[in-house]
């Protein structure tokens, strides 16, 4: 199976190495493709919206006219930025700041403050304990009815998840995954569970 | 459970965030936006480019922290700002004021004639020029949390940088070839420990984030950098010393963004006007990345 990282701007080859490690570990054969055009996109059954700048990350996937094909990735996982990303509603949004609006969730930009007040913790998480680092990280300040909570930080959600399963067209099955931390940067937990639904995911396409 | 701050893994973080992205040198909140609307990643804030710095002469210190502020409260991407080498009250300042990264410049007139900041000392994250594995890697043991070639600011000459970047990837491919013993040698040599060297043997890169700076003046410099194998570009005079800043700040995120696709960079490069004026290096009165080694 494809599986894309969205490769214009951020922390992608932790990404990349984060799928290949977790694919192997499941024993799937995986090809991880970075985008950064229409083109990289075909075929890709699942797509990771690495960490970066929110609105650099927008604004060339703007460019490149791939906000419409973004839509159409069955499965797309979204951390810190990506989470931004892919929430229907943000905080300190700029003027001209865009989202793909998929996902039912209400996030804060830089939620945490300036870099100074980022910070690492150990959290509780489905999948387990997991170091979560926050850097300039966004807040999720709500959740909407068929997001499940994945990850709690004080009572506040830091990963959750959405299946949007439309069975009067089986074309229209979606499955968001989103974190305000990067799993990519200490566990391959997150990764795993993605690439677990996107295989998955096939029967659907 | 609790919340820690300053780490070494949240310093590179930032960093690792800022991968393939360009930082753009600002002098003003106006100045900033334009950076943020163009896909910046960050800013640089600065009373004066590197350009002018040059051309004027006299000390080049801090910022007016009422400069930084202002650039601060217009924009919503990182601010970073510059400390003179081994001026750690600057980076005190910077600390307080918030900044989200601190450069401690070869471009500012050095404070102390030996000694860098102690960056491990801090919860703000560094980042420092280097010209060659060994003060790369001194600058790592220090503290810092990313690297960038110093290059030869203010000149829009790409050649210093290019030497540097080179200077670094050959080194690292020759350590991988060396003894234990050759390579406790060098560690002296470098003055840092042998563990470092050893991790960086075995990556085949740096420890930390890498980026190019000093001298690019245009779309295709930064995509050269970038081929050479950096993780993202810093462009200082570049931009503002461009006759059309907006086209070329979106050019050099385009470029950065796409740089291994040549139709791409052509698209970025066409109508941008004249870039910054440059200058010879080997005619320059001051060379700037000789400072802080």
């Amino acid at each position: 199976m494809r599986i894309g990282v969205l490769a214009l701007q951020g922390n992608v080859s932790e990404h990349v190495n984060a799928t290949k490690k977790a694919a192997s570990a499941l024993g799937l054969e995986c090809n991880v493709i970075e985008v950064r055009t229409k083109r990289d996109l075909k075929g890709v059954i699942g797509l990771i919206i690495p960490g970066g700048e929110s609105t650099t990350l927008q604004k060339l996937c703007e460019r490149e006219g791939l906000f419409e094909e973004i839509e159409k990735v069955p499965n797309i996982f979204g951390t810190c930025a990506g989470a931004i990303m892919l929430a229907k509603k943000i905080h300190k949004k700029e003027s001209d700041q865009r989202t793909l609006e998929l996902m039912d969730i209400e996030v804060d930009r830089n939620g945490y403050g300036r870099q100074v007040q980022s910070f690492e913790k150990n959290v509780e998480t489905k999948f387990g304990k997991v170091r979560a680092f926050f850097i300039r990280a966004p807040r999720i300040k709500s959740i909407g009815k068929g997001v499940s909570i994945i990850a709690n930080n004080n009572g506040e959600t830091i990963a959750c998840q959405q299946i949007i399963n439309d069975k009067t067209n089986d074309k229209k099955f979606h499955f968001y995954l989103a974190t305000c931390f990067h799993p990519e940067l200490s566990t391959t937990k997150f990764h795993e569970e993605f690439l677990r639904v996107c295989s998955g995911a096939h029967l659907y396409c | 459970m609790s919340n820690e701050i300053g780490t070494f893994n949240i310093k590179s973080g930032l960093a690792k965030m800022l991968k393939g992205g360009v930082i753009m040198d600002v002098t003003n909140a106006e100045q900033a936006i334009i950076a943020q609307k163009a896909g910046a990643v960050a800013v640089m804030a600065l009373e004066r480019v590197p350009a002018d710095i040059r051309a004027q002469g006299g000390v080049a210190r801090m910022s007016d922290p009422q400069k930084i502020k202002e650039i601060q409260s217009s924009v919503t991407i990182p601010v970073m700002a510059k400390c003179r080498i081994g001026h750690f009250v600057e980076a005190q300042l910077l600390e307080a004021l918030e900044v989200d990264f601190i450069d401690e410049s070869e471009v500012l007139t050095p404070a102390d004639p030996t000694l860098h900041v102690d960056k491990k000392n801090f919860t703000v994250p560094f980042v420092c020029g280097a010209r060659n594995l060994g003060e790369a890697l001194r600058r790592i043991n220090e503290g810092a949390a990313m690297i960038r070639s110093k290059g030869e600011a203010g000149t829009g000459n790409i050649i210093e940088a290019i030497r540097h970047i080179r200077a670094i990837n050959d080194e690292i491919f020759s350590l991988k070839n060396l003894s234990s013993e050759k390579l406790v040698s060098l560690a002296k040599d470098y003055r840092v420990p042998v563990t470092l060297m050893e991790e960086t043997a075995k990556l085949g890169r740096l420890t930390v984030v890498n980026f190019a700076a000093g001298g690019i003046a245009t779309p295709a410099d930064a995509a050269l950098c970038m081929q050479l194998g950096v993780d993202g570009v810093f462009v200082g005079s570049g931009i503002f010393k461009s006759s059309n800043p907006a086209k070329m700040a979106k050019a050099m995120v385009d470029a950065v963004a796409h740089f291994n696709d040549p139709k791409k960079l052509v698209e970025a490069s066409v109508g941008l006007g004249d870039a910054m004026p440059g200058l010879e290096i080997s005619l320059l009165e001051t060379k700037l990345s000789e400072r802080g080694i």
